[in-house]
């Protein structure tokens, strides 16, 4: 508006000044660049802050220590079903099957995995034939005192992705403490 | 030669939407957050392909530090007020109003009995500089394991909470072993172990 006024002040001539003085034209424009600066700053702020990954559990069963009953059909497990792994110190497990003067192996947590496939398939192969239950293998896990907690957690992960059901977290023997190999 | 003029384009670009934007991430962000509450020692979970969620009320959580030191906690502070009235009655000392609220509104815990008044005497800020030495834990039914005992109350206090065990990668199963015999003559038989995520490999289908 204000620049129709002035140009229409051209006919009366004269200086441009005229009467009172004029008020300089503000612009109704806010530089917002600080604003988007104090927004962003506040998005990195909460972004670095909040905790989008929630935590996930882990379920685990245990048995009942009282209940005999479940002790009696955990002893029924044939000999031929049956993996014991081991859990050493530094992420080493020793495994064998059966109970029978068994031969102790090592392996680690990148061999397990394939082991504990074959073994699942061929111990079922084996029920299968024999007209057994068809649980596939029996793991009994028995992590040592010098194991950590995370080989536990491992161990239990490759259970689930091997999709082994049966198995169990046992005390370690002190016979098989001596099995390890040195 | 006549020179096109170009029309005088203005440098300065309107704002306005990246502001909106902006505060609306803002908005967004305070909203959704949660802050994570005083932790005693940090620890870093194992990794894990399990995906089940751990729900957000009436949890207790039992932290096992990469040193072996076992923190109790429980998330409800109505029920923790109860569970310290429950342990006080156990051990037979009685605490004060103050010490009361004092642990209602803390969080995880790792002092024994004996000197729980003092740590509750503190002021707050005094609280967090304590280096908390655990709470004792053998594997034996008596007042001597005192997680069995905060178990046992807690399970009254906080109405059959869920039990998690929030163990440090790195610490020794020794110590974990002992929380876990101590779950097992407690009877609880079910409980979760934390995790953080890990994807679940793609080789297993073509091992099989």
């Amino acid at each position: 508006m204000a620049e129709l006024g002035e140009s229409g002040d051209v006919h009366k001539g004269k200086g441009k000044k005229r009467g009172g003085v004029r008020a300089k034209k503000i612009s109704t424009r806010i530089d917002m660049t600080p604003m988007v600066d104090l927004g962003f700053l506040l998005v990195t702020f909460f972004i670095l802050t909040t905790t989008m990954q929630k935590p996930k559990a882990m379920q685990v069963v245990m048995p009942d220590k009282a209940d005999t009953t479940k002790h009696e059909e955990e002893s029924k497990i044939r000999e031929s079903e049956a993996m014991t792994l081991l859990l050493g110190e530094n992420d080493k497990i020793f495994y064998y099957f059966g109970n029978q003067d068994p031969v102790v192996e090592v392996t680690n947590f990148k061999g397990i995995r394939k082991l504990l496939i074959d073994s699942y398939n061929s111990v079922l192969s084996l029920q299968r034939q024999n007209g057994w239950k068809t649980n596939g293998v029996y793991v009994l896990i028995k992590p040592t005192k010098n194991s950590k907690y995370t080989n536990l957690v491992d161990i239990l992960d490759e259970m689930k992705i091997a999709e082994i059901k049966s198995f169990a977290i046992v005390d370690v023997t002190p016979e098989e403490l001596e099995m390890i190999p040195k | 030669m006549s020179k096109v003029k170009m029309p005088k384009t203005s440098v300065s670009i309107d704002m306005t939407p990246m502001v909106d934007m902006a505060f609306l991430l803002v908005t967004f962000f305070i909203l959704t957050t949660q802050f994570r509450p005083d932790e005693p020692v940090s620890v870093s979970t194992p990794t894990s392909t399990s995906t089940a969620t751990i729900p957000e009320k009436g949890v207790v959580t039992i932290t096992v530090a990469n040193d072996g030191r076992i923190f109790f906690d429980l998330d409800n502070q109505n029920s923790r007020k109860s569970l310290i009235q429950k342990m006080a009655e156990t051990y037979g000392i009685t605490f004060t109003v103050d010490q009361q609220n004092a642990f209602a509104t803390g969080s995880s815990i790792g002092i024994p009995m004996g000197s729980m008044q003092g740590y509750l005497n503190l002021s707050a800020e005094d609280r967090k500089k304590v280096q908390q030495p655990g709470i004792p834990v053998d594997s034996t039914m008596n007042l001597s394991n005192e997680l069995g005992v905060w178990l046992i109350n807690a399970r009254i206090a906080g109405s059959n909470p869920v039990i998690l065990i929030k163990g440090d990668a790195q610490s020794n199963y020794s110590a974990v072993e002992n929380v876990i015999k101590t779950l097992q003559n407690r009877k609880v038989l079910r409980f979760g172990l934390i995790t953080s995520d890990e994807a679940m490999p793609t080789t297993t289908a073509q091992l099989k």
